[in-house]
């Protein structure tokens, strides 16, 4: 039996369902993809803002039970808003065993930005590309396999309307949870004094909280003063060992 | 030529050159996409003239005009 | 590089102290983000060339045009309601009939089983009575209107709507977004006393809540509907009476919109004072709505939701008039004696006793307003069976005295009253607060008491 088994049998043995969080861009269709994979029938309009609560499903594949959690569908992570703010919480101590980012095929690069700024925080990303079929329709054509090679996670191309790639999809989650794939995020690399300053940065954090979240992240909201993030960060006991 | 985004006409296109002012409603100019050398296409102006849509990135996003005048834009 | 030490509560942090300020740090990094992200989305996709029309501008060159934005947006409103009105009509008939048939053989299973009179009245006349007159008088409206107002949001209209009406809200100090709330509000005030959290201003978002209400819930149409088909429908030819009340639905929805507006105003005056917040609103591409989906969804999750809160509602409400009017207060019915109470009250805002009553008694769920209220006519008076809009006009008219300023006044306090107990419930829930919650209860009523009584007191002159 080799490691990747292993891991596989420790999570079946344990009793926490593995969490699946659905993060996305307003209007990318993620609570239609929320719909095709748990089979709940939550209402999807076409105004953006819609989930204002993020609603929980379930579903079965391949023996393994899943909890899917919709968030809501924001531009970025920096929390300018509550539901930004639900969002990165969600992602950042809620730490969701994968992260699938929803993303508008007819406007990929404003999707990535989210993707992007998601993928600092955790390397757990499946990236699904929906509205293939909307793409297609304005000749727009998407090359998923450029795309997971540049962005180092899993890519999967969908239309959730229509149901193409659910299946494709909980396969690809299911096999990064139990590591046959492991993304490896190709981060954003900034400008050289920021990228310097997150050098320095970096190791005091990791010292101080353990690996347990993206130093790298929370370099960069340190240096743009938003230290209120980092409190966030702080667990009791850490406190009490610094006394 | 250096002017504000509201200044723009509908059809018109400009580059954003930088975006003014500090806090919350720059960083929401940003996260919409408004970094500088972004492409802006003002889409069309709403009824009463205000809002007015903007093409940012491959979205169309509507701004009041006290909004969209801390974006500067090259007209091209 | 200079460095700077700070505590994060006793943690130390030597932070790196760059050669510029914290902001355009920030900036740097969203712009390398972007930079990347185009960079990526350029490698991977590609367009072909981009002679195809693009028709979600042609058709916002119609839906959101200085000439036709506003013509358009009163013609769907109007054309959903004409729909609604003219569509509901004979199913609402055909329910009645087939539910009062069940009444009667009900009333004659309880009589051959030699049931108690007390237990006969609460169950038949007053639990199942109701239920009838809520199922029958909401069922068809809702399972027209959920599905015809489903099918234009997930179109991606109701963004227009926004955008078109935002210059409205910005003057009343509120946010353009707002109108989605609106929107919401127009299905449930629950629902968009929910949708409230669009916004993210605690202010402008506090403003919404509280205005909310001022949109007329589908709980509330059966009586602005039922109302205006008799009193306004009723005096144009037959033909023409279903668009001439789905014209003065949309008038005092219109209405209601201009009292939200003006609230909003004051209030951004005076309780919530301050600066508009950032407004930046996506007008999404539109979408073909998969039909079938649409109507078995909103029929399912929206029609027969708020159907089964009606009809809860309504069972115990039903029962409860029933005793009131069968129990006596002096030489007088329970019933007539608080209607008789109010009555002096009401007859200043142009309308009586039992009608303030129902209302009151509507607390729980607007849908029972109209039902409770004739529940109420019919315990005092003689008519027994009643399946048709000819029968309650004249039950109306000829036995209470009902006049067309009656159905207006009742109509404005329909509009303008406190919000449902489940609104409420949820304002709580939502502003954490009793003194906003006391203030969204306050408001539409004190607005209107004060309509109802200038509009008799005007006419009176």
């Amino acid at each position: 039996m080799d490691g990747s088994d292993l891991t596989l049998l420790n999570h079946r043995n344990s009793n926490e369902e593995p969490v699946i969080a659905l993060a996305g861009n307003p209007n990318t269709g993620k609570s239609t993809l929320f719909n095709a994979l748990t089979g709940l029938h939550q209402h999807t309009g076409n105004w953006p803002g819609k989930t204002v609560l993020h609603s929980r499903g379930h579903y079965v594949y391949q023996g393994i039970n899943y909890t899917v959690v919709d968030l809501p569908g924001t531009y970025s992570l920096i929390a300018n808003s509550i539901d930004e703010e639900v969002a990165r919480d969600f992602i950042c101590f809620q730490k969701p065993e994968v992260t699938v980012v929803v993303a508008d095929a007819t406007c990929l690069e404003r999707n990535l930005n989210l993707v992007l700024q998601i993928m600092e925080i955790t390397s757990q990303v499946i990236l699904a590309v929906n509205l293939m079929d909307e793409a297609r329709r304005k000749k727009i054509t998407i090359d998923d396999k450029e795309l997971q090679r540049r962005l180092g996670v899993p890519v999967v191309p969908m239309e959730a309307r229509q149901g193409v790639g659910v299946s494709e999809l909980k396969d690809t989650i299911a096999q990064v949870i139990d590591r046959r794939i492991v993304p490896h995020p190709r981060l954003v690399r900034y400008e050289p004094d920021i990228e310097d300053a997150i050098a320095l940065l970096e190791p005091q954090i990791i010292r101080a909280l353990g690996d347990g979240i993206s130093a790298r992240w929370l370099s960069l909201r340190i240096l743009e003063g938003n230290l209120d993030i980092v409190k966030n960060f702080l667990p009791a006991s850490l406190i009490k060992e610094a006394v | 030529m250096n002017i504000k985004l509201p200044q723009l006409r509908p059809g018109q296109r400009g580059i954003v050159q930088e975006i003014q002012g500090e806090g919350l409603t720059r960083r929401r100019m940003l996260d919409l996409g408004m970094v500088p050398g972004t492409l802006v296409e003002v889409v069309r102006r709403s009824p009463l003239g205000d809002p007015v849509a903007y093409q940012i990135r491959g979205a169309v996003i509507a701004l009041r005009k006290d909004e969209a005048s801390y974006i500067n834009v090259t007209t091209c | 590089m200079s460095h700077q030490t700070i505590k994060l509560d006793s943690l130390p942090l030597s932070i790196p102290k760059l050669e510029r300020a914290p902001h355009t740090i920030a900036d740097s990094i969203v712009r390398s983000i972007y930079w990347e992200a185009e960079k990526i989305a350029q490698a991977s996709t590609s367009c072909a060339v981009e002679a195809r029309i693009n028709w979600d501008r042609k058709i916002d060159d119609i839906l959101t045009s200085r000439l036709w934005g506003f013509p358009v947006m009163l013609l769907m409103l109007t054309g959903v309601l004409w729909l609604t009105i003219s569509g509901a009509n004979v199913p609402s008939e055909l329910l009645a009939t087939g539910l009062f048939w069940l009444h009667d053989r009900l009333l004659d299973l309880f009589i051959a089983l030699n049931a108690p009179h007390w237990l006969t009245g609460f169950f038949v006349l007053g639990v199942f009575r109701s239920v009838a007159w809520v199922v029958s008088v909401m069922l068809p409206p809702m399972a027209i209107f959920f599905p015809l107002f489903t099918l234009l949001e997930d179109a991606g209209y109701l963004p227009r709507v926004a955008f078109n009406l935002d210059a409205c809200f910005k003057k009343a100090g509120a946010h353009g977004k707002q109108a989605l709330t609106m929107c919401m509000g127009l299905g449930c005030n629950a629902a968009g006393t929910i949708s409230c959290r669009i916004i993210d201003s605690p202010r402008e978002r506090l403003i919404a809540t509280l205005t909310n209400n001022f949109v007329p819930c589908n709980g509330r149409f059966p009586t602005l509907i039922v109302l205006s088909s008799i009193f306004i429908g009723g005096t144009v030819a037959i033909s023409w009476q279903g668009l001439s009340a789905a014209l003065s639905v949309a008038a005092v929805m219109v209405l209601g919109v201009v009292i939200t507006l003006l609230v909003s105003w004051l209030l951004s005056k005076t309780l919530l004072k301050g600066q508009p917040s950032s407004f930046a609103l996506e007008l999404p591409p539109y979408r073909k709505p998969k039909i079938g989906e649409v109507i078995i969804r909103s029929i399912l999750d929206r029609t027969l939701f708020v159907l089964g809160r009606a009809v809860v509602i309504a069972a115990p409400a039903g029962g409860l008039v029933w005793v009131l009017a069968n129990t006596s207060w002096g030489d007088t019915t329970t019933l007539a004696a608080i209607a008789g109470w109010l009555d002096g009250f009401a007859r200043l805002m142009g309308l009586d006793g039992y009608i303030l009553l129902a209302f009151i008694l509507g607390l729980p769920a607007n849908e029972i307003v109209l039902p409770t209220l004739i529940m109420s006519y019919l315990a005092e008076g003689a008519l027994l069976e009643l399946n048709s809009v000819a029968a309650l006009h004249h039950l109306l008219v000829e036995q209470y005295g009902w006049t067309w300023l009656t159905a207006v006044c009742v109509m404005l306090f329909s509009l303008c009253h406190w919000p449902c107990g489940t609104t409420l419930y949820t304002i709580k829930k939502e502003t954490n607060s009793w003194k906003w919650t006391g203030m969204a209860f306050l408001l539409p009523t004190l607005v209107g008491i004060f309509l109802c009584m200038a509009v008799t007191f005007v006419v009176g002159l």
